[in-house]
């Protein structure tokens, strides 16, 4: 039975799908068999942060839909053996996605993979709320950032009570919070919302801390997961989720503001 | 902290006045996500009865929900009728 899952948080741009990529990839890497969906119909994007753009043949919505088999539809990472791809359907019917179809695949998936990551669209509507239906785990990547933060709260009223689990009475799905795009130095000078505050205000258990660093831009780019760069914080604080995700106790790095020269400190700012 | 930070010293950095806004809003949103009215079940039960007087539904075919959209709250009322009435 594979483990599901969701990459969210309400609000748009905060880094679902950089995060998603890293995090699919990284578990592949450690010998798990991870698939990642794509969630966003009509605005597909993870084929182009995983670099498989020029592959993409069938989609989700193919395989919901029987026009193509999943294993059809699923494109293999050519870095990692044990990722594949689910691409977004381009298709602008937001309601392709329906819950019995969706349910139906990742029914299929759970046989043979360890990770299902569901990259959700920003929002609340019917695909952000496909991605979480299903989900065992959910990771709400926020930002520093007074909209991002309150978006990631209702979203976790969604989790509590919009998915599987909740309708079934089962265990409640397990939530982790992602703090990304993190600037200690800012955070230092009283410009930013720090992790403790982040943390205070949603009471959830922290992820990670993954600092803003302009190596995440130059990933997407070259369509390389970050987690692939291991010269970069962002890279190697990807890397400790992955170690925290899977039950290591690792210490958070990358939360202190580099040490400034003298003239720094002097005139701040 | 800098030479220059020593000006603006008397001032609340705007990172704590961010956290204290955040911390009442989201204890205010939360509470209205959690205090559904007791009185919601009744209702359903109620509505269930005058609906049941003109059509045969189960009871799971009533839904009654209350959300909340930052200041207004919604009453939502979903009925499934069977097909062939
Ligand atoms: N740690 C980081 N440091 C710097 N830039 C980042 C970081 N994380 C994400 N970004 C940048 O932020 C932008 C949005 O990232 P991304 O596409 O992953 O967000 P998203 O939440 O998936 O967006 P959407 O809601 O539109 O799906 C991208 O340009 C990405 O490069
Ligand atoms: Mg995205």
């Amino acid at each position: 039975m594979a483990r599901t899952i969701v990459i969210t948080s309400g609000k748009g741009g905060v880094g679902k799908t950089t995060t998603s990529a890293a995090i699919a990839m990284g578990l592949a890497q450690r010998g798990n068999r991870t698939a990642v969906i794509d969630f966003d119909v009509g605005l597909r994007n993870l084929d182009l942060v995983m670099g498989c753009e020029r592959r993409v043949v069938y989609d989700f919505v193919n395989v919901i839909t029987g026009e193509a088999t999943l294993n059809q539809a699923l494109i293999r990472d050519k870095r990692c053996d044990d990722l594949y791809i689910l691409p977004a359907s381009q298709t602008r019917d937001k309601e392709a996605l329906t819950q019995e179809g969706v349910g139906k695949v990742l029914d299929e998936m759970g046989k043979t993979f360890d990770y299902i990551v569901c990259d959700s669209p920003a929002g609340i509507e019917h695909g952000a709320t496909m991605a979480m239906y299903f989900a065992d785990d959910a990771i709400v990547v926020t930002n520093p950032e007074v909209s991002s933060v309150r978006d990631s709260d209702r979203m976790l009223g969604i989790l509590a009570s919009k998915s599987r689990r909740a309708e079934n009475a089962e265990d409640p799905i397990r939530e982790y919070l992602l703090l990304t795009r993190y600037s200690p130095e800012r955070v230092e000078r009283g410009e930013m919302l720090g992790v403790d505050d982040v943390q205070e205000i949603l009471s959830l258990d922290l992820l990670g801390v993954i600092p803003e660093s302009p190596d995440v831009l130059d990933a997407s780019n070259k369509g390389a997961p970050i987690i692939l760069n291991e010269q970069s914080d962002a890279g190697q604080a990807y890397t400790d989720v992955i170690s925290r995700y899977l039950g290591d106790d690792v210490p958070h790095r990358f939360l202190d503001a580099r040490k400034k020269g003298l003239f720094g400190r002097l005139f701040g700012g | 902290m800098g030479l220059l930070d020593l000006f603006r010293k008397n001032q609340k950095s705007s990172a704590s006045v961010a956290k204290e806004r955040l911390q009442i809003l989201v204890a205010h949103e939360r509470s209205a996500r959690d205090n559904t009215p007791s009185y919601l079940p009744r209702l359903k039960e109620d509505l269930l009865k005058v609906i049941r007087r003109y059509v045969d539904i189960e009871p799971d075919q009533v839904q009654v929900t209350l959300d909340s959209d930052g200041n207004q709250e919604f009453l939502e009322l979903n009925i499934a009728l069977p097909e062939d009435r």
